[in-house]
């Protein structure tokens, strides 16, 4: 079944007021277009997770679409913090941000146990310190074969999931390579899948290199084709990270007189993701671009 | 020793040639950003060739061309060995325990080597609300030596952690073993003054100073009374060649120096 279509109507069918999402990646594939398009939709009272949610994610918040927040580290890699988030959760805020929060490993094993239809995920961990003490859904249960105690965590289904790849066809045979994430698992986990492709091919093209799929297209419900949608965050093969927005984002999202100005500007200004790369400093692009680095061939040949 | 720029080592310099001295050729790595990516790195460079680095975003066996500026760099991807999901990474090396050496740093440390990278203050009406655990809490538990890296200063060295997130050698009166965990806990804090070791009660100890340093300041900059061992060592200096190595090599940007 074709299910390309735009960002726009991508984001219309599948994200609702009310919904859990994950827009996911580990630094590499973040689909900032999908979170600007939620922005300019109005989306509200969404509870947005993700072991790293970090510029967009705060994006989100800032621009009050998020209700909640559930996460395992929040902050601007190597740089700097969250600030709406850090405004919307320290003492004196008024409209409180809820959080509910993890270590990496639990939430991975929250997204895990829900892949793999399973109400939940046992891991070696939680001794002693206070996460566990401040999270009443980290629990634990008796090993029933060597009567060890060990941590537990609850299946989470998102309602949808976000998922920017490399490459992937018309029916949602989405490829990846490079850092993968938690992507799988919060693609399998979920009710919805939008996949986001850099490159839409032919599913010959897929087919060559079924290896390299992470995510077949029977989970999928959208495909959208966009081309450095994940920019400032990186895609492996096509463009670099722009670690310099990174680093100037510090002092925009300080303020929130200057954070309003660059929402207004770069997401609700424009009409799409077009828009907003033409916004961007001329040779910018240019500059991110990836140099080559193919691999050898695999040959799947019997 | 100097005091020319060139031949004197700053704090960072010298925290990261200390830690680089705790890896041995072979270790496997659990690399963080910053000090411990550059320890690792300048390790590599000299007395650990065949320092196995692995990175919380799924790189394993990477040798990055470039200083990564995040943990999720592509430099690390780029002639790494084997790239892996994070399941991958927290459940078959971390989890299985495959990792000798963990790096952690936070904005608190307690005597028993507890750290917060959580909040400042009231957990549910912080004052700070600080970036939180990522993998660290699931690397102090697992990894079988745990470095900490951190600068020293009483808001930093405290008492008591306003929030435990990730656990050192003991938590509430009862230790690591009574609490059954699997890896090995804390065996230094790499100090801008000097280096901490732990006694066999889980307690820091002073054990080595900078050239330079004494004691004296050390305690003054710690928020808690600092034992101190009956001899303190002098640790080593980082020479030319490793100043060298740090700044023009390393980290040419000054990202982390």
């Amino acid at each position: 079944m074709d299910k390309l279509c735009s960002m726009k109507e991508a984001i219309a069918a599948s994200v609702h007021d009310g919904d859990s999402i994950v827009i996911d990646g580990f630094t590499h594939l973040i689909c900032f277009a999908a979170g600007h398009e939620i922005i300019r939709q109005g989306r509200r009272n969404l509870t947005a997770i993700r072991l790293t949610p970090d510029l967009v994610y705060d994006q989100l918040i800032e621009a009050g679409c998020v209700k909640r927040l559930v996460f395992s580290w929040a902050g601007n890699p190597g740089v700097g913090s969250l600030h709406a988030l850090r405004r919307r959760s320290e003492a004196g805020c008024a409209e409180r941000l809820e959080l509910e929060e993890y270590s990496h490993f639990g939430l991975l094993s929250r997204l895990q146990a829900a892949a793999a239809g399973l109400p939940f995920w046992p891991l070696d961990n939680y001794f002693g310190g206070d996460i566990a003490r401040v999270n009443t859904n980290i629990r634990t249960v008796r090993c029933p074969y060597t009567g060890r105690e060990l941590a537990t965590v609850p299946a989470l289904n998102p309602d949808v999931t976000v998922l920017h790849c490399q490459r992937a066809d018309r029916e949602g045979n989405a490829q990846v390579w490079g850092l993968l994430g938690s992507q799988k698992e919060a693609a399998f986990a979920a009710k919805r899948v939008v996949v986001v492709a850099e490159e839409i091919v032919p599913t010959e093209v897929i087919r060559a290199d079924p290896n390299r799929t992470v995510v077949p297209g029977i989970i999928v419900s959208h495909v959208v084709h966009e081309p450095w949608g994940c920019h400032p965050s990186f895609v492996q093969g096509f463009h670099d990270r722009d670690n310099d927005f990174y680093v100037k984002w510090e002092d925009i999202s300080r303020q929130p007189k200057t954070y309003q100005d660059y929402l207004e500007a770069f997401v609700h200004g424009v009409k799409d993701r077009r828009g907003y790369l033409e916004r961007l400093e001329a040779g910018l692009l240019d500059k991110l671009r990836a140099k080559p680095r193919p691999c050898a061939g695999v040959d799947y040949g019997y | 020793m100097g005091t020319d720029a060139a031949t004197t080592a700053s704090a960072s310099e010298r925290m990261a040639f200390r830690a680089a001295r705790e890896l041995h050729d072979g270790d496997v790595v659990f690399v963080g950003i910053g000090l411990p990516n550059l320890a690792c790195n300048l390790a590599r460079a000299t007395h650990a060739p065949g320092l196995f680095m692995i990175y919380e975003s799924g790189a394993v066996g990477a040798i990055p061309e470039r200083l990564p500026v995040s943990i999720g760099d592509p430099s690390l991807v780029t002639d790494s060995l084997a790239v892996v999901g994070q399941a991958d990474i927290f459940q078959c090396l971390l989890q299985r325990g495959h990792i000798e050496v963990g790096f952690l740093g936070g904005a608190q440390v307690d005597r028993w080597g507890n750290l917060n990278t959580t909040v400042i203050g009231d957990y549910a009406n912080p004052k700070v609300r600080l970036p939180g655990s990522g993998g660290a809490c699931e690397i102090a538990v697992h990894a079988r030596r745990l470095l900490i890296i951190m600068r020293m200063s009483p808001r930093t060295f405290v008492e008591r952690c306003d929030f435990v997130t990730s656990p050192g050698h003991r938590m509430n009166g009862r230790s690591r073993k009574e609490l059954g965990m699997p890896g090995g806990g804390p065996t230094r804090i790499i100090t801008d003054l000097g280096v901490l070791s732990f006694d066999e009660t889980g307690e820091a100890v002073l054990t080595e100073v900078y050239a330079g340093v004494t004691p004296e300041q050390v305690k003054a900059a710690c928020g808690w009374p600092l034992k101190v061992a009956p001899e303190v060592k002098t640790g080593a200096s980082p020479d030319a060649a490793v100043l060298h190595l740090l700044r023009e090599k390393l980290d040419p940007k000054r990202l982390y120096l």
